[in-house]
């Protein structure tokens, strides 16, 4: 039977590991931290359905057959290849040896700290999208970090994403409408509150999105406004005091706000550079992995046995990485039938 | 607000600053607007510090002015920074202290232009060499003076006299530092704490007990902008940009303005005069404008030389709140007098503003 | 006061903490569909006014938004009420109500 491991518990590591052990592959489910479910975990409610991410994951998991080898804690730290299969070596000294192997690292989160002029661990009422979904798992409206209820609250967009200072020209395709999910969350739980979005572009690029921006504007009243925050200052009231131009009108804008909510974007996962040296796969410009191409082979990497499912080859919504992680599914399965 | 994040940025933006032996070169504008305040950084170095550091009476404006204003062709200007290069290794320097931030940037602008391009600093070799016969090597440590005074602040504490304290109610002074744009805005990694959040004053006022205050217009330029304020129809520009600065920063209350730029101390401080004389506006208490130190005089301030020896009776704004704040013993009838007791002459009143 | 020979003047940005909004506010309550507005610019690009003028319904919304009262009375004259905006309008936005409210409210004593 063939030996297949595949590299990230999240969601799409999950997914290719229930569709291959389906197809009763023997399956190594390599995870680095102690718990599966990668970010979305973490996750509040799901665009666009604001269906439950722990729902998901749990499914997922009750998925995942005995037939699986649930690896936890544990990293690759050396790889090689001999009579077209892989050793891999782990941080427990253990190894093993696979006929194919899918990456499936996925993305951290960027570090709002490094858009300094933002003032993200500085400011203490500016919070970062990933905290306000973790937040959201209370009941509870929103407060300031003086206990007051927020009564206006602003929203950036692309933070760390579409900004060469910070070393991303990329769009990370998925805070533009997270950011208007959790503007709408938000007006539920703090009704009356002024709620503004500051964006670049919308991009509301999939099935219903453009639906959750209508009903943002018409039902919520959400303030969306073009223009790219420049720099965040505190007020002596620990209120925060935002510049922004009016792209639309070609003025320069000044507001105070209770909240300012970062919407950062995707980054490659820390050991994705590693990853790519240890299986020769080469990077992008934007330092995700890059598959055979961008049509007909997302799946393949220019090494054979070795696959990409998920955020380790870009920013994906969730739909996207599972779909994306079935088809991986798939090729991997060609490729060990191919004689 | 919380520091954890500005260290994290800080711990970035550290640089090398060299330890003694400098060689020191002065601003164009300060000796006319603050004079005392090179002669204090001197001081401090030679008797507070015990350094060893060179101010070469052979050497000249690095006509940043000119540059800045598109009077002076750029060969020129490198011609002159290549000279003053040239005056450091004469006499055996390899440490370069500009006082001023225009200079400064402008130096690290165009040591930069020629790692870039090295045919140029042949070609200003060559023009150095023609014109005076000079040769010159590049400094090994080109810092601002503030970045010196900031890399010494704890041994300058270690012998303050003063404190950056209220004596009265035991609590930190308010302080606004302004860091002139040509410090971390064009080298943000060529600056103590980077262009966003500075620390070269910041770190230097918290060391001697006083409070920063970060408000939100606490990075917009003072507006001297060079062309604005050399052409007179275009002055309204630079002091609407003050006034912008000190609306903004007027709900924080500051007991005190310290900047490391001599074009901005002239402008924050001269500029609430224009300013209480067109709108009618003061910002510091009682009638009385908010003090305006350079770094130096703060510096000669705390390690306690007199107050009028260090040349703050020339300030616009009257630094005599500021000194009972601190509890500084100063003569009052001393304010106006030079040296060996000779009268200055007292200056005219402002019609708003209150000065002692 | 001595003759400085330039005057200061005040800082120009729109600030949003002090926004009028009672026209838009007006507006809105009688037709919500101005909310639906995503400033594409179809109503400037086909406006008979705007060829002679500097009449946009896009910019007028904004300006309304923002507050900038003063401003969508110079703008909302040029309109002929011809309703071409309203054919090319892709969010269906009542763009000859929205005039006529604005006229309205401009007319009203509002708070």
């Amino acid at each position: 039977m063939s030996k297949i491991a595949i590299i990230g518990g999240g969601i799409a590591g999950m997914e290719a590991a229930i569709r291959l052990s389906a197809l009763n592959f023997e399956v190594h489910l390599i995870e680095k931290s102690f718990i599966l479910g990668g970010h979305v975990k973490n996750w509040h409610m799901l665009f666009p359905d604001l269906s439950s991410a722990t729902q998901l994951v749990e499914q997922q998991k009750n998925q995942l057959r005995d037939s699986v080898n649930i690896l936890l804690g544990i990293e690759v730290i050396r790889a090689s290849y001999t009579n077209n299969k892989y050793t891999l070596y782990f941080s427990d000294g253990s190894s093993n040896t696979f006929d194919a192997i899918i990456l499936t690292t996925g993305f951290k989160l960027f570090p709002a700290q490094r858009k300094e002029e933002y003032g993200y661990s500085i400011y203490s009422n500016v919070i970062t999208s990933a905290e306000l979904e973790e937040y959201f798992q209370t009941d509870k409206p929103l407060y300031t970090k003086e206990h007051r209820i927020a009564e206006r609250i602003a929203f950036i967009h692309c933070v760390g994403s579409r900004d060469d200072k910070v070393g991303n020209r990329y769009c990370s395709k998925v805070c533009c409408v997270t950011a208007v999910k959790q503007a709408m969350e938000t007006a539920r739980r703090n009704p009356g509150a002024e709620i503004y979005l500051f964006y670049m572009d919308l991009r509301m690029f999939d099935r219903q999105f453009e639906d959750l921006y209508f009903q943002a504007q018409t039902q919520y009243g959400i303030r969306f406004i073009r223009g790219r925050l420049s720099e965040v200052s505190e007020k002596p009231d620990s209120r925060l005091f935002l510049k922004f131009e009016d792209t639309l009108l070609g003025k320069p804008l000044r507001l105070t706000t209770d909240m300012l909510v970062l919407m950062v974007g995707m980054e490659p996962a820390e050991n994705t550079g590693q990853l790519a040296r240890l299986f020769n796969v080469p990077v992008g410009n934007d330092k995700f992995l890059l598959p055979k191409n961008l049509h007909q082979y997302r799946n393949l990497t220019n090494q054979p046995g070795i696959f990409l499912a998920g955020c380790v080859s870009g920013p994906k919504t969730i739909g996207e990485t599972l779909t994306d992680a079935r088809s991986a599914a798939l090729e991997v399965y060609n490729y060990l039938n191919r004689n | 607000m919380k520091n954890v994040g500005k260290q994290l940025i800080w711990q970035q933006y550290q640089k090398e600053i060299a330890e003694d032996h400098f060689f020191y070169v002065r601003s164009c504008i300060r000796q006319n607007f603050f004079p005392g305040a090179e002669a204090t950084f001197l001081r401090i170095l030679k008797d507070v510090l015990h350094k060893d550091v060179y101010d070469d009476p052979a050497h000249t404006t690095c006509t940043g002015i000119g540059y800045h204003t598109d009077i002076i062709p750029l060969e020129t200007t490198m011609t002159v920074v290549a000279r003053q290069f040239a005056l450091m290794t004469e006499k055996g320097y390899k440490n370069f202290i500009p006082s001023c931030v225009t200079s400064f940037g402008l130096y690290l602008e165009i040591l930069e232009s020629w790692h870039n391009h090295p045919e140029v600093l042949n070609q200003i070799r060559k023009y150095l060499k023609e014109a005076t016969g000079r040769t010159f090597e590049l400094p090994e440590n080109i810092v601002h003076a503030s970045d010196i005074i900031y890399k010494f602040r704890r041994e300058i504490a270690s012998k303050a006299k003063y404190r950056l304290v209220n004596q009265q109610t035991g609590q930190p002074l308010r302080v606004v530092e302004h860091i002139g744009c040509h410090y971390a805005k064009m080298f943000p990694h060529k600056s103590v704490g980077g262009a966003e959040f500075p620390r070269v004053l910041s770190g230097i006022i918290e060391e001697w007990g006083g409070e920063v205050i970060d408000y939100p217009e606490r990075r917009h330029c003072c507006g001297f902008g060079f062309r604005q304020y050399f052409i007179k129809a275009n002055r309204g520009y630079t002091f609407s940009s003050v006034k912008k600065k000190f609306d903004s920063m007027h709900p924080y209350s500051p007991d005190l303005i310290v900047t490391n730029c001599p074009g901005c101390n002239v402008f924050l401080d001269k500029g609430q005069y224009v300013i209480s004389e067109q709108e009618g506006i003061v910002y510091g208490a009682n009638g009385y404008g908010i003090p305006v130190l350079t770094f130096e005089e703060l510096a000669g301030l705390i390690v306690g030389f007199d107050p009028w020896d260090i040349g703050l009776q020339v300030h616009q704004v009257s630094v005599e709140p500021l000194l009972d704040k601190m509890g500084v013993w100063y003569e009052p009838e001393k304010k106006y007098r030079g040296k060996n007791n000779i009268p200055l002459g007292q200056p005219l009143q402002p019609t708003v503003l209150k000065t002692f | 006061m001595p003759d400085f020979g330039f005057s200061i003047q005040s800082s120009q940005p729109i600030d949003l903490d002090k926004t009028y909004r009672a026209v838009y506010n007006f507006v809105k309550e009688k037709e919500p569909s101005i909310q639906r507005c995503i400033y594409c610019g179809a109503c400037g690009a086909t406006c008979t006014a705007a060829n002679f003028s500097q009449m946009s319904l896009r910019k007028v919304n904004l300006l309304l938004l923002r507050g900038q009262i003063a401003e969508v009375r110079q703008l909302v004259e040029h309109c002929l009420l011809c309703g071409k905006c309203m054919l090319v309008c892709p969010r269906n936005v009542n763009t000859r109500k929205m005039i006529l409210l604005i006229h309205q409210a401009l007319k009203m004593p509002l708070s």
